[in-house]
């Protein structure tokens, strides 16, 4: 039982495995990159025919990074990680905190680097000064009476054993933000038209509607173009009704959404529906209303007595900006037309009465909604990554002791040296300490 | 002078800087290296003046953007980044020999750019999707990566080309080269410096996702081919790291995680479709 529960964890805990699942990983991505994803079931069928894709069906390859599969293959690559992780850590763990005070003097003769000065100076005189070149060159040193002698001791980044562990941990947290994310988030859209509020949005999974538990009003939506005719920005105007009552307005635009109560909203389209959005307001009355028009249509305002419709359009030198020519007629039965710019508003004068005239086209605003409480998860997983990589790359544990013994008539110094890599730096560094060591140990003061 | 023929001389540049570097490799004269090094970087700084320029009249047309938003803009700083890459490696291992198998791809990068299939070379204004401050950090993060990926796989080629010719007596320009082992220990740096920064950019890329569409990951096949490239680079320094694999089997995984990086960047545009479309003409 015992040897086969060992051989089990010896599996998951070895870096084969992990070559073979990163390998099969890279293999198996590549299939969802050729063959479409989440396409209508008729469009493999057209393009690969019946039975290809009915075996495409079996192995879930029209959703193949949902299928059970490829999440087999990441549970193995995460068990692999924390297996991995738990074999090694003890021993890192004691690498960090052992007392080096107590390593085998036997053992510093052999590293390398290591070097011995002999000197006529007392021990307690040597170490006074070994204790000066190590802090002279940024090294405290702990220092215990060994074997007749005394050992100094001093290292850097003994922590950065840790740094390989972190970036593993790192893509565990990630997977654990994805799930979070995909347990308890979910992602949907809304189409919102101009004026119109919303407190339901539909998942993207099963269409099903969701309850926002709040509604999102759209104030107004614009679309404006560079002079070469590519959208320059997708804009809406939005609130977020509590009750009835404005909370909160955002004006969002693409790579900048607005986020309330777990809920982000994301511009993602529009539509247009040919119609136009008036609002008119008697200024002497302040009787005030908003119209939908189509184009070519008498508009009546019984209550006000004023009949207008739109009955022309032209480009302005705006590309895809468009004016309109308003016919509008009120009491005084002055029916003269204006024009007016898509988006502006205007100032309409009859016989001393006046009317303030606002037109724009009529679009709805094409949100994508969001809930997704795993992706701060998600972002520190990333942030832990980085640094990780860093401290795995560039860090390294350096360790220097110094061993001062007497041997007969006079004093040997031992300086020894070990890294956990980056071995040329750390040479560097060792030679600093070395030198300044025996400059202090040849002069005479 | 404006940055298109700035950048129209940066292409010359390195063809001669790349003539120049492999003239060196073979007749090994220190003259040719000195001037090869010299006309690099000039070039260097000519095309560093031109992006600047090309930014500049960005400005000057009216929708201002730094000059990282399409598939011409990308190549140059492609190239761009492989010879900075690239002389700070010259710098630091003191050796010229190297440029024969880095300058290449920078010149092959400029002229591509240049005469390449559709390929505008167009400064155009910024579509609402790339309007975001994570256009610069992502695309500069995948490009310096790339670039390492770049001079990784020259090297593994210097490496087969080296170690191939290591049992003949008369190894002739070959034996010129700097010792496999050196060979062996810069691509082993230069592609852990390329595997983080291609970190950085697979995650400035799902954070700028998550700003713009809400979904910081949808197995888009440019996301995907990342993550392939990830994948590969990964394995390759785990079987250094604790299988102790180095020489030979380190340059071909080099040259076959830069094929992987080549896929990412142009096969996934040409070949496949999906949400970075942008970056394909």
């Amino acid at each position: 039982m015992s040897i086969k529960k060992n051989s089990i964890w010896s599996f998951f805990a070895s870096v084969k495995l992990a070559l073979f699942v990163l390998f099969f990983l890279a293999i198996a991505s590549v299939i969802g990159t050729v063959i479409p994803q989440n396409a209508p079931p008729d469009a493999y069928i057209n393009e690969f025919g019946a039975n290809m894709a009915k075996f495409f069906q079996i192995l879930d390859i029209p959703d193949m990074y949902n299928s059970w599969w490829f999440i087999s293959l990441l549970i193995m690559l995460a068990l692999n990680l924390t297996i991995c992780t738990i074999e090694r850590l003890p021993n890192v763990w004691h690498l960090v905190v052992q007392d080096n005070l107590q390593t085998d003097i036997d053992r510093l003769a052999k590293m390398r680097p290591s070097k011995e000065i002999l000197t006529s100076l007392s021990p307690d005189e040597a170490a006074n000064r070994a204790r000066a070149s190590l802090a002279e060159n940024g090294w405290q040193a702990k220092e215990a009476p060994r074997d007749a002698g005394i050992l100094l001791f001093a290292q850097k980044g003994p922590w950065t054993r840790f740094g390989v562990y972190a970036v593993h941990t790192s893509i565990l947290v990630i997977f654990a933000g994805a799930m979070i994310g995909s347990h308890f988030g979910y992602k949907g859209s809304i189409m919102i038209p101009e004026t119109r509020s919303s407190d339901i949005m539909y998942s993207f999974s099963n269409e099903e509607p969701i309850k926002l538990g709040f509604e999102v009003l759209c104030k107004r939506f614009t679309l404006t173009h560079y002079a070469n005719g590519a959208p320059k920005e997708f804009r809406s105007d939005l609130a977020i009704l509590e009750n009835g009552k404005e909370v909160l307005t955002k004006s969002i635009v693409v790579n900048d959404p607005l986020s309330y109560k777990g809920h982000t909203f994301y511009q993602s389209s529009y539509q247009s529906y040919k119609k136009f959005l008036v609002s008119l307001t008697d200024n002497q009355t302040k009787q005030a209303e908003t119209f939908l028009i189509e184009p070519g249509k008498e508009i009546k305002w019984p209550v006000e007595d004023i009949t207008f419709g739109i009955i022309n359009r032209e480009m302005t030198e705006t590309p895809f900006l468009y004016k309109y020519k308003v016919w509008f007629k009120d009491s005084t039965g002055v029916a003269e037309p204006f024009w007016i710019t898509d988006g502006d508003t205007t100032t309409v004068k009859r016989n001393g009465k006046d009317y303030t005239f606002a037109l724009k086209e009529f679009f709805a605003t094409g949100l994508q909604v969001t809930k997704d409480p795993g992706v701060w998860y998600v972002y520190f997983g990333c942030t832990l990554m980085l640094l990780g990589l860093m401290v795995a790359f560039f860090l390294s544990h350096r360790r220097i002791w110094v061993y001062i013994k007497q041997e007969d008539d006079e004093t040997s110094v031992l300086i020894s040296g070990n890294t956990n890599k980056n071995r040329p730096t750390f040479e560097k560094n060792f030679d600093a300490v070395n030198r300044s060591l025996e400059e202090k140990i040849k002069s005479r003061s | 002078m404006t940055s298109s023929q700035l950048l129209g001389i940066s292409t010359l540049g390195y063809l001669v800087a790349s003539a120049l570097y492999i003239a060196t490799l073979i007749f090994k004269t220190k003259k040719s290296g000195i001037a090869a090094s010299a006309v690099t970087l000039i070039t260097f700084l000519l095309q560093t003046t031109g992006i600047g320029l090309r930014w500049y009249e960005s400005y000057h047309m009216g929708f201002g953007h730094a000059p990282l938003s399409n598939m011409y803009e990308s190549l140059v700083f492609f190239s761009w980044a492989i010879v900075i890459f690239y002389l700070l490696l010259e710098v630091k291992f003191n050796n010229r020999l190297i440029g024969a198998f880095a300058i290449p791809f920078a010149f092959i990068s400029m002229a591509y750019a240049s005469f390449g299939k559709g390929i505008t070379q167009e400064i155009s204004p910024l579509i609402p999707a790339l309007q975001s401050n994570w256009l610069i950090a992502h695309v500069v993060t995948c490009f310096i990566g790339y670039a390492a990926f770049a001079v990784a796989c020259g090297l593994g080629c210097m490496y087969l080309v080296k170690s191939s010719a290591e049992d003949k007596p008369d190894a002739g320009l070959i034996g010129t080269l700097p010792g496999l082992k050196v060979i062996d220990d810069i691509i082993h740096k230069t592609i852990i410096f390329g595997f983080l920064w291609l970190s950085a950019g697979i995650i400035t890329g799902a954070i700028w996702a998550n700003s713009a569409w809400g979904t910081y990951w949808s197995w888009d096949p440019k996301e995907t081919w990342s993550l392939i490239t990830w994948f590969i680079y990964a394995a390759t320094l785990h079987a250094r790291f604790t299988r102790g694999w180095q020489g030979k089997r380190i340059a071909w995984l080099a040259i076959i995680g830069f094929l992987s990086v080549i896929f990412t960047y142009f096969g996934v545009n040409f070949l496949l479709s999906g949400l970075h479309s942008y970056g394909s003409s």
